[in-house]
């Protein structure tokens, strides 16, 4: 998404801006220890935000709204009890798409200075492949030690473990040809790419 | 301890209401304590912050050995400084130099190396800086104070993934007669995400 402008800097920002932010902050950390949600299920949690809600509110917003749609959602506690302590309405993140959640079949192994392309994923779950290098070209510069897809992770108990490619984009790959002269490391599980021949 | 965050004798805001009605309903069901809320807040208000990471890139500035540890395997080498756990699991660090820039974002959502520069910044979390770090990182770069000359060679890196990443500045000339404090205190946390030189 563009036209954002600049970001806003603040001198001598503190951690948190409001005490509610603490609050927010402290709610989430302990909902992980309790296993409320693994790092794919949270995530998904606030991009299935209303897409307004979300542009539109501070960030710890988000957190509590994720962090309140997995609690609903885990049986935890009720959108009526929410909204009885609440005092109005307690908006939560959308349900999980219906249909249309895919994974990617598993990607082929791939070594430091192959040339890959990004699989064009289309998924209406969960994914960590950025849609800005879908269909692009690079070139693989680091592997990372396995870890959990996080597309099956956000979905259910299945779990793939998939070691990490540090792929490095040219800038004009990614954005055409006016593009500045700049290179951008994108770290994608296998699955996300096919090497190129 | 002080309980006076669970009491709120002013108006709140809808989401202060929310907040605190979650919480309450949270403790009231057993699922957690007002206790465990304040330990995370307290953890990473007042205890982990960028000092942590400046006391890393001090003593990288002051022991070569230390800093190729610190460049071959950064997390173990920032836990001999005693200082690692969440989103510090895997910890790269990209080492500025006269030809390369580096600059850490997440595109995706909000990664950021908490065990050495703590909970990071809103404008990290903005949509302006999430977008167009990786599409104009050059002119992102100079509305944000740091102006590089063209031929510096610009390295995006999107956290999209496990590892996290912390940028290793360079010295300041004239500082040779400073002692590993000394120069902690000239470390910057921009400089370490990389939107200052």
């Amino acid at each position: 998404m563009e036209g954002f402008g600049p970001p806003a800097v603040e001198i001598d920002e503190p951690v948190f801006h409001h005490d509610w932010e603490r609050r927010a902050f402290g709610i989430t950390m302990a909902s992980f220890v309790l296993g409320v949600s693994n790092g794919g299920q949270f995530r998904h949690s606030i991009e299935r935000m209303d897409a307004e809600h979300y542009l539109g509110s501070r960030y710890y917003e988000h957190w509590l709204t994720g962090v309140a749609t997995r609690l609903v959602e885990t049986g935890r506690v009720t959108i009526e009890e929410l909204e009885a302590g609440a005092g109005g309405g307690f908006p939560l993140s959308r349900p999980v798409a219906s249909a249309g959640v895919t994974v990617p079949e598993p990607g082929t192994d791939v070594t430091v200075g192959d040339e890959v392309r990004v699989r064009r994923i289309t998924t209406r779950g969960h994914t960590r492949c950025p849609r800005y290098v879908r269909g692009r070209r690079g070139t693989v510069v680091r592997i990372d030690p396995p870890s959990s897809l996080p597309d099956l992770e956000a979905h259910g108990d299945a779990r793939r473990s998939e070691p990490i490619a540090t792929v490095r984009f040219d800038g004009r790959e990614l954005w055409g040809e006016g593009a500045e002269r700049a290179a951008v490391h994108v770290d994608l599980w296998l699955s996300y790419l096919e090497r190129v021949t | 301890m002080s309980d006076d965050h669970h009491h709120h004798p002013r108006t709140q805001s809808p989401i202060e209401q929310r907040v605190h009605a979650l919480e309450e309903l949270l403790v009231d069901k057993g699922i957690v304590t007002h206790e465990m809320i304040d330990e995370f807040v307290a953890r990473y208000e007042d205890d982990i912050g960028p000092l942590n990471g400046a006391r890393v890139v001090a003593r990288a500035w002051t022991d070569p050995d230390y800093r190729d540890r610190l460049l071959a395997d950064g997390t173990a080498a920032i836990a001999e400084l005693g200082y690692g756990g969440p989103e510090g699991d895997h910890m790269i660090v990209v080492e500025n130099t006269d030809e390369v820039h580096n600059l850490v974002v997440c595109t995706l959502c909000s990664c950021y190396p908490w065990p050495v520069l703590g909970l990071p910044p809103d404008w990290y979390k903005s949509a302006p800086y999430r977008s167009r770090a990786v599409r104009e990182p050059r002119a992102l770069l100079a509305e944000m104070g740091c102006d590089l000359p063209d031929e510096v060679e610009v390295r995006v890196w999107d956290s999209s993934a496990e590892a996290r990443y912390l940028v290793l500045p360079q010295r300041p000339a004239g500082t040779d007669a400073l002692g590993e404090d000394e120069l902690a205190a000239l470390v910057t946390r921009d400089a370490m995400i990389g939107v200052a030189r």
